[in-house]
């Protein structure tokens, strides 16, 4: 498969994973990530992986705290519903500094919702999501190949931080084709070694995976590390993407899938000469805030339109960067509802007329 | 005589449980108290400790260590640790 | 002069949290006795449940992990999955097993999870203060049931060994109260079965202690034990539940099943 190949969001993130060196995958049926646990269940024992159709999302987050826990690279996937299930789950995989992998195909909430695409888990994804105060390294990719590329990444920076990394996507991500070129398999033997996993003492020391602090002094002192790791990750990790930006007046701020409709309800206005860009968030957490600070700062972007696929999440971020310095505005779609480049090119053209 | 049972005073939390179940009732409770607030279980006459294990098989705080003479044949031995 | 008995050196040599009386220290030292005795020390890794026992992972010497309440079955089936050479034990109370975490130990042991199970029963919660259990008998008062438990109102205990023995996947499941030498003897014997049946490699297996909470229970220690045996054995009948090797790979087990579990355990009021 070192060629190009057309595959689904859904099987690629999987192939992607597996390439990464991830040979674990505990999941949880829930639309519309189905093809994820279904690849998964067929390719694991090709590769000599482990395949687990879990009892719920909640026993499947805890088999990937144990395998993780002894030193495997391990994944599990779903969407929103089952998310929430899994956050207590996540937030002990903090607390332990453990690694491991999960991808939310968003669907549209609160509640059962729909199984429509949507955008509106960024607050649980980026803000922590469970209990406590931690972050995760969230990426939210745009095309099936972004998808491939930031699976392999996200795989290999929460080995490295020993944090988990999620991919935030949705039900169009999921389902869609796309040719995809894939890594080549990485080999197990160059993954890091977990000195530190409890795999039997053979002969060492105890080791302890534990997120249980009682003492408040030592609890803070082990929060104190973790916020460690999250400032290096800030300083390190961001990831974003521009088009259009360098003479635009107007600038869309839009990641995932929206991104891509953004693009495509801009292009028509980039013929007609518009001023106008796109700012896509690719790191969701760490949010490339320094970057659209500085793109904010030329002076030359007069207005800021916001475009998600919920109520308006990661708009709040984007205030937090541009202050008052720029108008900001929002436009969303949600409950699964997608937002048509029609539609966005619409409010892109009713704001420019307002900056006239 | 060397001791045929030894109790530890500061591990134990004065439970009883040891008392109730040595079959020559030579186990009582201390006078003082320890460390821990505790009258701890204790053996003066250990002469007439038969080494069965019974106390330290009942102590939930692994405060006992119990020995045997050494025998001659060890074969039928069976050490309380199975 | 030969040690005839001592503290296991898969035991941490240090005082426990627990209180007087508490059979906690029992069980802990027959998981450790068991561990020595069949020479996995050095693979062995215990999951440590949230309750009364989850510093079980600083008295155990071995690996520890620390999960979540309930899910210590899952985080075991990690494990295992991950390391297939390790020994894995889960150390549970009854609020930690039987209650909030029911979903996780019934499918480790549909899945024939090769993983060993120690299931602390006392019927009542004893970390958070003594409130009501699901193994907490009727008429029993808890913190949380301070007129007794009665069915109307607070449902029936649950008996975890009587759910788990139609399950397939169970290669040993017993129940043993810890209330005297004669019992905690037939406990250690029980957890070696348990985890021999790991090691060959047969399936699941859970030990059910029947312990004590006397500070839960306002009782002196003594009274604790007397009160396992006259009101917790009736309900609570001991025995081995399952000795059959389950085959979680297939194999002619539903033939045996119904041979295999007879009411050899007591009856089932």
């Amino acid at each position: 498969m070192e060629d190009v190949v057309l595959m689904k969001g859904n099987e690629a993130v999987g192939e992607a994973a597996i390439r990464a060196g991830c040979r674990f995958f505990f999941g949880y049926p829930i639309t519309p990530q189905n093809e994820i646990p279904e690849y998964m269940s067929r390719r694991l024992p090709e590769v000599g992986g482990v395949y687990i159709q879990a009892e719920s999302e909640v026993a499947a987050i805890n088999m990937v705290y144990g395998a993780a826990a002894a030193g495997a690279l391990a994944m599990t996937s779903s969407s929103s519903p089952g998310i929430s299930l899994k956050q207590e789950g996540i937030s002990y995989l903090v607390g332990s500094e453990l690694p491991a992998f999960i991808v939310n195909m968003i669907r549209g909430g609160p509640g059962l919702g729909t199984i429509q695409p949507a955008q509106s888990d960024y607050f649980q994804a980026v803000k922590g999501g469970g209990h406590g105060d931690y972050r995760l390294l969230v990426y939210g990719p745009a095309s099936i190949q972004e998808l491939v590329d930031l699976t392999v990444l996200a795989l290999d920076r929460a080995n490295h931080y020993r944090n988990p990394a999620l991919v935030l996507g949705d039900g169009i991500l999921g389902q869609m084709m796309e040719p995809v070129r894939f890594p080549p398999m990485r080999d197990l033997g160059t993954l890091p070694e977990k000195p530190w996993a409890t795999t039997g003492r053979r002969g060492g020391p105890k080791r302890l995976i534990n997120s249980l602090y009682l003492q408040a002094e030592k609890c803070e002192e082990h929060n104190r590390r973790l916020q460690a790791k999250y400032r290096e990750m800030q300083r390190t990790e961001k990831r974003w993407d521009c088009l259009w930006v360098e003479n635009a007046e107007l600038v869309v701020v839009a990641y995932g899938t929206t991104a891509r409709i953004c693009r495509t309800a801009l292009e028509p206005l980039r013929a007609e000469g518009e001023a106008v860009g796109l700012f896509r968030p690719i790191t969701l957490w760490p949010f490339p805030d320094d970057p659209l600070a500085d793109l904010l700062k030329t002076g030359r972007v007069r207005a800021v339109l916001v475009v998600e696929m919920s109520a308006g999440q990661m708009v709040e971020d984007v205030r937090l960067v541009a202050g008052d310095r720029v108008p900001i505005r929002f436009y969303g779609r949600t409950g699964g509802a997608v937002p048509s480049p029609e539609e966005i090119r619409e409010q892109v053209r009713e704001l420019v007329r307002e900056l006239r | 005589m060397d001791k045929r049972v030894v109790f530890d005073p500061e591990r134990c939390k004065g439970c009883e449980l040891c008392v109730d179940v040595c079959p020559e009732s030579i186990i009582f409770m201390a006078e003082e108290i320890n460390q821990r607030g505790f009258r701890p279980a204790t053996v003066t006459e250990q002469e007439r400790c038969t080494g069965c294990a019974l106390c330290a098989r009942m102590c939930p705080d692994l405060v006992i260590t119990v020995y045997r003479p050494e025998r001659r044949s060890a074969a039928g031995a069976r050490e309380g640790r199975g | 002069m030969r040690v005839a008995f001592k503290r296991p050196d898969a035991l941490v040599d240090m005082p426990t949290h627990y209180c007087p009386g508490c059979t906690h220290g029992i069980a802990h030292r027959l998981v450790a006795e068991v561990i020595e005795e069949l020479g996995v020390f050095d693979r062995a890794v215990g999951v440590a449940p949230v309750g009364c026992a989850v510093l079980a992972y600083d008295y155990f010497a071995c690996d520890m992990v620390q999960a979540a309440h309930g899910r210590a079955p899952a985080v075991a089936t990690g494990i295992k999955r991950a390391r297939p050479d390790a020994v894995v034990f889960t150390y549970q109370g009854d609020g930690d097993l039987a209650s909030i975490g029911m979903a996780e130990v019934v499918h480790a042991a549909a899945r024939g999870e090769l993983v060993t199970v120690i299931f602390i029963n006392n019927a009542i919660y004893g970390m958070t203060g003594g409130q009501m259990a699901p193994t907490t008998l009727l008429g029993q008062q808890t913190t949380t049931s301070p007129f007794g438990r009665e069915p109307a109102r607070e449902g029936y205990p649950i008996r975890v060994c009587e759910l788990l023995e139609r399950v397939r996947g169970v290669a040993y499941l017993a129940r043993v109260p810890l209330t005297g030498p004669a019992q905690v003897a037939r406990a250690r014997t029980a957890v070696k079965r348990a985890f021999q049946a790991q090691l060959d490699g047969k399936g699941f297996g859970l030990v059910e202690l029947l312990s004590t909470c006397p500070t839960g229970w306002g009782m002196s220690p003594r009274e604790a034990l007397k009160w396992v045996e006259e009101v917790m054995v009736p309900y609570y009948p001991p025995g081995e539940f399952r000795t059959d090797a389950a085959d979680p790979g297939g194999g002619p087990l539903l033939a045996r099943v119904g041979s295999e579990v007879s009411g050899k355990h007591g009856e089932q009021a």
